[in-house]
């Protein structure tokens, strides 16, 4: 590096594309460092100018936020003036695809619910996409409330501390035995809604999220720590990554034969059964753990900081 | 102005828009801008499930093996309201844990408070 240099003003004669380059490499800044504008100003003003000067910002702020809110509600509502008639049938949105997909979706993926064939068939790693969105949602979650050595707060340990005591202490006995009816009536309902995602509205995502708020409600009323008893950050781990990790391999195993010709082996059923449409009903199960243990994720780290 | 009445759907969706852009832009405090881009979110699906529903015909579930066109409504702005709600519920949660980790840092979320503590520490 050092036998390159050169005297100052052949460097400011460089191309544009030389100060790149070397700026790639890790030489030079690709401008130089411009001083700060309001050096100048910021050694002669006092506080109470600078606090002028957040108030005019902060007016111009609103007065310009207004009006991008009017103009822009106002040019949304002069689109839907000319928007394709609400509800008709030959609207451009309902085209060869939708076609398809309703016509032979049946045959084709074995599903009775065509939205269920479309979102865990035909647009299956879209969906397995959004599984690792919650996912990472409740991973960068994680990062950012977990407990740990990093991210300690006596006040509220303290706090959290004298709750347990009083949950302990004093037990409310009508939400206990109103929840304890109640719980497995919910478990059962969000079990029933992922198994017939493929028969009826519902799946994955809507009965996950039943059967996490199931766990939410037991974690109220009976405590983290009895929850904690069949589901800790283990569980918790183990599930989402083998959910996930099975949603993965099988549907890459079901596109890897569709799309060479091959035949893939899952039998279809019978439409309406239980047992039918091959894949889509274990990749419901998947999609539903991995929200009910996202829910009850979110709920858990935002309450107490911990799984 | 009937066409208040045809696009009735559509129209709500734009003013649910407007509110919540609104409530973004102007509430100071960062909880309500959330709820603010929460309602945001849900007037996009109003509008998206509006754009797929078609007169007269009945939710996309085969019914006695009827798989005609002209009976279904359009299944695809369903499932993208799927991943839409996804979204945002997972981008809703990782706001408010930013949030959370804001107020233990400078114990407030009022916006202007924090950008005078923000002032104060540029000095």
């Amino acid at each position: 590096m050092s036998k390159h240099r050169k005297p100052r003003e052949a460097k400011e004669q460089k191309s544009l594309w030389a100060r790149f380059s070397s700026w790639v490499e890790g030489d030079e800044p690709l401008y130089e460092k411009s001083r700060p504008l309001r050096k100048d100003r910021d050694t002669l003003s006092s506080s109470g100018e600078r606090e002028t000067d957040l108030s005019r910002y902060l007016l111009v702020y609103h007065i310009l936020a207004v009006f991008i809110c009017l103009s822009v509600t106002a040019v949304l509502l002069v689109t839907v003036h000319s928007l394709p008639l609400f509800g008709s049938p030959d609207n451009p949105a309902s085209n060869e695809v939708v076609e398809r997909y309703v016509e032979s979706g049946l045959q084709e993926t074995g599903a009775v619910n065509i939205v269920a064939g479309m979102i865990l068939d035909y647009r299956a790693f879209d969906t397995f996409g959004e599984s690792s969105v919650l996912f990472l949602a409740v991973s960068s979650v994680m990062i950012l409330l977990m407990r740990d050595k990093n991210n300690i707060d006596l006040e509220e340990d303290t706090l959290t501390a004298r709750e347990l005591l009083m949950e302990r202490k004093e037990k409310d006995i009508i939400l206990r035995k109103v929840s304890f009816i109640v719980i497995p009536c919910i478990l059962l309902f969000g079990i029933y809604v992922v198994l017939n995602g493929h028969l009826s509205p519902g799946g994955g995502f809507s009965g996950g999220a039943i059967m996490g708020s199931a766990l939410i409600l037991y974690s109220v009323s009976f405590g983290m720590m009895e929850v904690n008893r069949f589901f800790s950050l283990k569980t918790f781990r183990a599930i989402t990554t083998c959910a996930l990790m099975v949603y993965a391999a099988s549907k890459a195993y079901s596109f890897f034969t569709g799309a060479n010709g091959l035949h893939t082996g899952i039998p279809l059923g019978t439409p309406g059964a239980i047992l039918s449409s091959g894949l889509i009903f274990v990749l419901d199960i998947c999609v539903g753990m991995v929200v009910t243990c996202t829910m009850y994720g979110f709920y858990a780290l935002f309450a107490k900081g911990e799984i | 102005m009937e066409w208040l009445i045809t696009y009735r759907f559509e129209v709500a969706a734009v003013i649910l828009f407007g509110i919540g852009f609104m409530n973004l832009l102007l509430r100071k405090n960062l909880i309500k801008k959330i709820i603010g881009f929460n309602i945001m979110d849900s007037s996009v699906f109003l509008f998206l499930a509006s754009q797929g529903y078609i007169e007269g015909r009945i939710a996309p579930i085969v019914v006695d093996g009827v798989q005609d066109v002209s009976k279904y409504i359009n299944p695809i702005p369903s499932g993208l309201v799927l991943t839409g709600i996804v979204v945002s519920v997972s981008v809703s949660a990782f706001f408010l844990a930013l949030v959370q980790r804001i107020y233990k840092k400078y114990h407030t979320i009022e916006l202007d408070e924090l950008l005078k503590i923000m002032k104060k520490e540029e000095d």
